[in-house]
């Protein structure tokens, strides 16, 4: 099996604690003050050229979110975050913004080169088969530094750009559908991130149209004491397609750091949004030093009939993660999955999951969920799924799954089912396994080591999940699972 | 090929084997019978190298060498197999993989290639099809849903291709209907030579029916208590284990 032989390679060639990606780029960048009021809401807002609407959108978020608590219903523990200790802006000097390549700084490119990330197109055209290319949107600290394919994607009357180009280029679609999927009033990182968000990835996909390729989001975090508030917005047009990928790094810093970002899709009917994330945030070292703070509100919202949202995540980073991409099931027959492979090990906490909210009839959703903990950490599944009262017909299926790899880990499965329609079928599965120490032995009689036989075990768990990424990140995501359990046997 | 020498083994602290000696030359099948709770699985569990157990006395010498030090995958790259009275279910991996894997790890061991995958198709189709199993079940996911029968022929295939010079045979017979276990004993029998072995644990007379073992020892509380050729497995079945479980104390 050679991919499992890769893992376990992989893993013998990485030291404990040695975090592929956590080099820092050194790049002058220019910082907003530290701290947060309304006078750095409007420096942001000031630096993007932004309308007066969106300034006052940000304002309104801004005062909402002063009135607001840090939510502590989460399974996670850290200390208080001092929200005033922080930058709230941070872009590389010589690029103002998205142009062409020729202007991007060389030291970005080879930043992005370093993480396997090619944003060259030429270079990209010359190995790379038509239907296999992605277009990639590379955000680096606070600012989308440039977009790739962006001309022959415009050929199809696919826009993928910055937010903050797409503000300025496409006011009426961004002004359309800004908030309408998480409002700026829904929960504290939300509306901090609405008052501070810097860029992030636009995507409008018209009617009709399958998106000629892959798009994706690389998330960089570089500069330290900085929050990292992207926004995300997703619209698939009437009978449209898109397949989207989110990928993030950061480096290895003492300090713990801030990402609150807000991904909104919209699908319109017949639509469908594909939507994957491998998250590989630095993770903090083994004693729990440092590390991203993940916490970030993902929402899909069915809004037109027999429309699909699908998110795959792979979530292996981040000292803490908060996160639940969920669907609103508001279109007649539309359909909602979530696929989930949330891998903890060291100091890690993981509280995910989704929420499946049904308002429309005949809706479906699915969900797969595992949960895998390893060393000291703490792995839980939070999901939520409800039947409004015209939700006729609904159905779920919900099947989550922990794997514990050792003594001192935790995993934990909440699920929160609420039908108002007595016509909905929910169904919930959820089982907790050691890998046991049974299989290990039958599988090592069999000649294979301890760490080929962990490999292969959790590869055969996380299988169902791994099989809905696109395949090339199947392939690293099975790499990722390895590392990321590397050192947590024995 | 196998020798085991005053071996004692407790788990938990409670004495399971009780100064066990045995014997099993090259080209031997040798057949273990003993009532339940004999400590047989246990012999077959700490030949093979599982944790829980612990030897406070005596060792276990594989074609010489001490094997009790090594850890259960070098037991199996040394040539040691254990056909499981409970084969593990490993949900997600095809059983192709897991054959795979396990092939590959060995392969590696002794410093060999892997085999190329047309070799290991070709490898794999001709010893299922020998033991009747059904190429599509080499895609699911091992030992997962299948009828016990289904397991016990997993295992001899896993013996077939991974060919070791000492087998154990874990009460294979448990849970099979006649046509498996004849099946089964074939794949054994297949197996038997001048440079092969077997161990064959059983409660019953049936399987030795089909495996003709050239020694059988009766095995009550821990220990070795009876050796002789095959006659001793029809007098067990008539007169059952009722005087071993007297005097072996």
């Amino acid at each position: 099996m050679p991919a499992v032989k890769e893992t376990v390679e992989t893993v013998r060639q990485i030291d404990v604690d040695q975090y592929k990606y956590g080099f820092v780029t050194n790049i002058e960048s220019e910082l907003a003050p530290k701290g947060l009021n309304e006078d750095i809401v409007r420096y942001i807002s000031a630096k993007k050229n932004e309308p007066e609407w969106l300034l006052e959108w940000r304002l309104d978020a801004y005062r909402r979110w002063l009135t607001m608590q840090e939510p502590t219903w989460a399974r996670v523990h850290y200390p208080q975050i001092d929200f005033q200790d922080l930058h709230y802006y941070s872009a590389p000097k010589k690029t103002p913004g998205p142009k062409s390549l020729d202007e991007v700084d060389p030291e970005l490119l080879r930043t992005y080169e370093k993480l396997g990330i090619p944003l060259r197109e030429r270079e990209i055209l010359a190995g790379v088969e038509p239907q296999n290319r992605v277009a990639v949107d590379a955000v680096f600290d606070s600012v989308s530094v440039v977009t790739t394919f962006k001309e022959e994607l415009a050929k199809a009357g696919v826009i993928f750009c910055a937010i903050s180009e797409a503000v300025h280029t496409h006011p009426e679609l961004v002004k359309q559908y800004l908030g309408t999927v998480v409002p700026t009033t829904d929960n504290f990182y939300a509306t901090l991130n609405s008052a501070v968000f810097s860029d992030g990835s636009f995507v409008y996909i018209p009617p009709g149209v399958k998106c000629p390729m892959e798009l994706s989001t690389y998330f960089r975090i570089n500069e330290q004491k900085t929050g990292q508030f992207e926004r995300t917005l997703i619209i698939a047009d009437k009978g449209s397609y898109v397949s989207y990928l989110e990928g993030c790094t950061a480096p290895k810093r003492d300090e713990a750091q801030l990402h609150a970002a807000v991904v909104e899709l919209i699908a319109l009917d017949d639509a469908e949004i594909k939507y994957s994330t491998v998250q590989n945030w630095y993770p903090g070292d083994k004693d729990g030093k440092g590390g991203i703070y993940n916490f970030v509100t993902k929402r899909g919202d069915c809004r037109g009939a027999r429309s699909k949202i699908s998110w795959t995540q792979v979530e292996t980073g981040s000292a803490i993660t908060w996160k639940y991409p969920s669907c609103i099931l508001r279109g007649e027959g539309s359909s909602g999955e979530f696929y989930s492979i949330a891998i903890s090990n060291g100091m890690q906490q993981v509280d995910s999951g989704t929420k499946m909210i049904h308002l429309g009839k005949n809706t479906t959703s699915k969900i797969l969920a595992k949960g895998i903990a390893a060393g000291r950490s703490d792995n839980t599944y939070r999901g939520q799924v409800t039947a409004h009262r015209k939700a006729t017909g609904a159905r779920n299926f919900t099947n989550c799954d922990s794997l514990l790899i050792g003594q001192q880990c935790g995993a934990h499965t909440i699920p929160y089912i609420e039908s108002k329609n007595a016509s909905a079928v929910f169904e919930h599965e959820a089982t907790t396994s050691k890998i046991a120490e049974d299989q290990l032995f039958y599988c090592m009689q069999r000649g294979l080591d301890e760490e080929e036989a962990v490999a292969l075990i959790v590869n055969g768990f996380v299988k169902e999940v791994l099989q809905q990424l696109p395949m090339e990140f199947a392939v690293e995501a099975q790499k990722l699972i390895a590392v990321s359990l590397e050192g947590s046997v024995g | 090929m196998l020798e085991i020498k005053n071996l004692h083994v407790e788990i938990d602290g409670k004495k399971i084997l009780n100064g066990l000696n045995l014997t099993v030359k090259a080209g031997e099948v040798a057949a273990i019978m003993g009532p339940n709770g004999s400590g047989k699985s246990t012999l077959s569990y700490v030949i093979s190298g599982k944790e829980d157990y612990t030897v406070t006395e005596g060792e276990i010498l594989l074609d010489g060498v001490n094997i009790l030090e090594m850890e259960p995958h070098e037991r199996a790259h040394a040539g040691l197999f254990l056909a499981f009275q409970y084969p593990l279910e490993i949900p997600g991996v095809a059983t192709m993989t897991f054959l795979k894997a396990a092939l590959n790890a060995q392969a590696k061991s002794r410093g060999e290639d892997e085999l190329s995958p047309g070799e290991f198709m070709k490898k794999v189709r001709e010893a299922a099809g020998k033991l009747g199993i059904n190429p599509d079940m080499l895609k699911r996911p091992l030992n997962v849903g299948f009828s016990g029968g289904e397991k016990k022929r997993m295992e001899i295939l896993q013996m077939a291709l991974l060919g070791p010079k000492m087998a154990i045979l874990d009460e294979t017979d448990s849970g099979l209907d006649i046509d498996a276990l004849r099946i089964v004993a074939e794949g054994v029998n297949a197996h038997r030579d001048p440079n092969h072995a077997f161990l064959v644990i059983t409660h019953y007379q049936r399987l030795l029916d089909h495996i003709r073992p050239d020694t059988v020892h009766v095995m009550a509380k821990g220990q070795i208590v009876r050796t002789g050729g095959p006659e001793i497995a029809l007098e067990l079945e008539e007169r059952g284990y009722a005087e071993y479980l007297g005097n072996a104390a």
